[in-house]
């Protein structure tokens, strides 16, 4: 959702609790004890997060979000039934999605140095992918390297780590948002190699 | 009764966030742990272990003081700056953190910088502990990175137009945490005062670390 409008003020909260209700500590503490199953990746949760309808997604609070993903996790992993969890956690009506097209040997080599200009690929898969929407088809510079990291296209999709490049890269305000963003802003994202194209 | 079992807030009210969950969320919650307890994968027990590491141990405080040595420590400040993973381990703390990444990023008079995560919520919690509500909704998520000025200026925060801002979009495994500018008149003093004038919103770079008066 980066660079939308119109979604409303900003309202910090003060001495906010770590949690708002008993509920939210034990959807926080069952999300991170279900890592320990190793049965999905934190991609595969992340990406269950975006299978929530989006009049859904935008209406739903944070932890709601989280234990509608726990359940729906579980149910795919075959950790609960349907059945069992009716008929408080109902089928959400997620759709099928189709990972990223992704190169089953990515590079293990960096193909681009701190200083290269780049331009990200305007791709729009309907899986995980973690090049937001504004940042597609820009041109930025390369200003760190990360090393080799796990691919979330393929990893949220149970097709493995697929570990690849991962960059810093810095674009102009201008270049993500047009003439009217206002000047001396920078926008730095993290980037896998096959997001990223040469100028 | 366990210590969790608890229907005072199963009525949860719109608390102003915009955002009321159901009423029934304290049920549904409750129904979900209960098929995960009945099925042998999760204990109660460790549950509320979790919830108290994340109520009482982990949080900003943590950030503070590694701040504070970076203020106090010009050798600290460089460490932390070319490997912060390291310098916040120094310090006993990084728990956890196998498989993350963590860059500070340091605020100069000619560089401010803001952290968000556009896609989700991502936040250094190692340093920070859990991210408040309004860093996780859209509002915050949608226009850190298309009006930086203007979010901060929503948090109070008004930089000279020559101040190039610096937006990180926590977009991979890599958690940002802001170095905020030591407040003037504060050389010399102990890491534990200067740690009182580090806020949450000063790492996140939605606000400016305390000036030493206002913190007393």
């Amino acid at each position: 959702m980066g660079g939308m409008h119109g979604l409303g003020p900003i309202a910090p909260e003060a001495d906010e609790p770590v949690f708002h209700a008993p509920w939210e500590g034990r959807v926080y503490a069952m999300t991170t004890t279900a890592f320990r199953w190793n049965r999905w990746t934190l991609d595969a949760w992340r990406h269950q997060h975006e299978l929530i309808p989006g009049a859904d997604y935008l209406r739903m609070s944070y932890y709601e979000k989280w234990a509608t993903s726990l359940a729906e996790l579980a149910v795919k992993a075959g950790l609960a039934t349907r059945a069992e969890l009716a008929p408080h956690w109902p089928d959400i009506g997620a759709p099928a999605t189709t990972p990223l097209s992704t190169d089953s040997a990515p590079p293990a080599v960096p193909g681009f140095s701190v200083g290269d200009k780049v331009r990200t690929r305007n791709i729009n898969p309907t899986g995980h992918t973690r090049l937001p929407r504004y940042a597609r088809g820009h041109v930025g510079v390369v200003t760190r390297l990360h090393g080799l990291h796990v691919f979330p296209d393929a990893s949220a999709h149970n097709l493995g780590p697929r570990r690849q490049p991962l960059y810093q890269v810095r674009f102009e305000a201008d270049e993500l948002w047009g003439l009217a963003a206002r000047g001396r802003t920078a926008v730095h994202l993290d980037l896998w190699e096959e997001y990223l194209g040469r100028v | 009764m366990p210590p969790h079992d608890d229907h005072d807030h199963a009525h949860d009210h719109d608390d102003g966030r915009g955002q009321a969950p159901p009423s029934d969320m304290a049920l549904r919650v409750k129904a979900l742990e209960s098929v995960l307890v009945e099925k042998g994968l999760v204990d109660p027990a460790a549950l509320d272990a979790i919830i108290d590491t994340y109520e009482h141990k982990v949080g900003p405080r943590n950030g503070a003081k590694v701040v504070a040595r970076a203020w106090a420590d010009p050798a600290y400040r460089q460490r932390l700056l070319a490997d912060a993973k390291a310098a916040i381990t120094e310090l006993g703390l990084g728990e956890g953190m196998e498989g993350r990444f963590l860059v500070a990023v340091e605020n100069t008079p000619q560089v401010h910088n803001l952290v968000v995560c556009t896609l989700c919520s991502c936040y250094p919690w190692a340093v920070l502990g859990l991210p408040p509500v309004w860093y996780k909704s859209p509002p915050y998520r949608s226009r850190a990175v298309i009006d930086p000025r203007g979010v901060l200026a929503e948090f109070g925060v008004s930089l000279p137009d020559a101040v190039e801002i610096r937006v990180w979009d926590s977009t991979a495994e890599i958690r940002y945490l802001v170095v905020p500018e030591q407040p003037g008149g504060t050389e010399g003093w102990t890491v534990e005062a200067l740690a009182d004038l580090v806020t949450r919103d000063s790492m996140i770079g939605v606000g400016l670390a305390l000036a030493p008066e206002t913190a007393a």
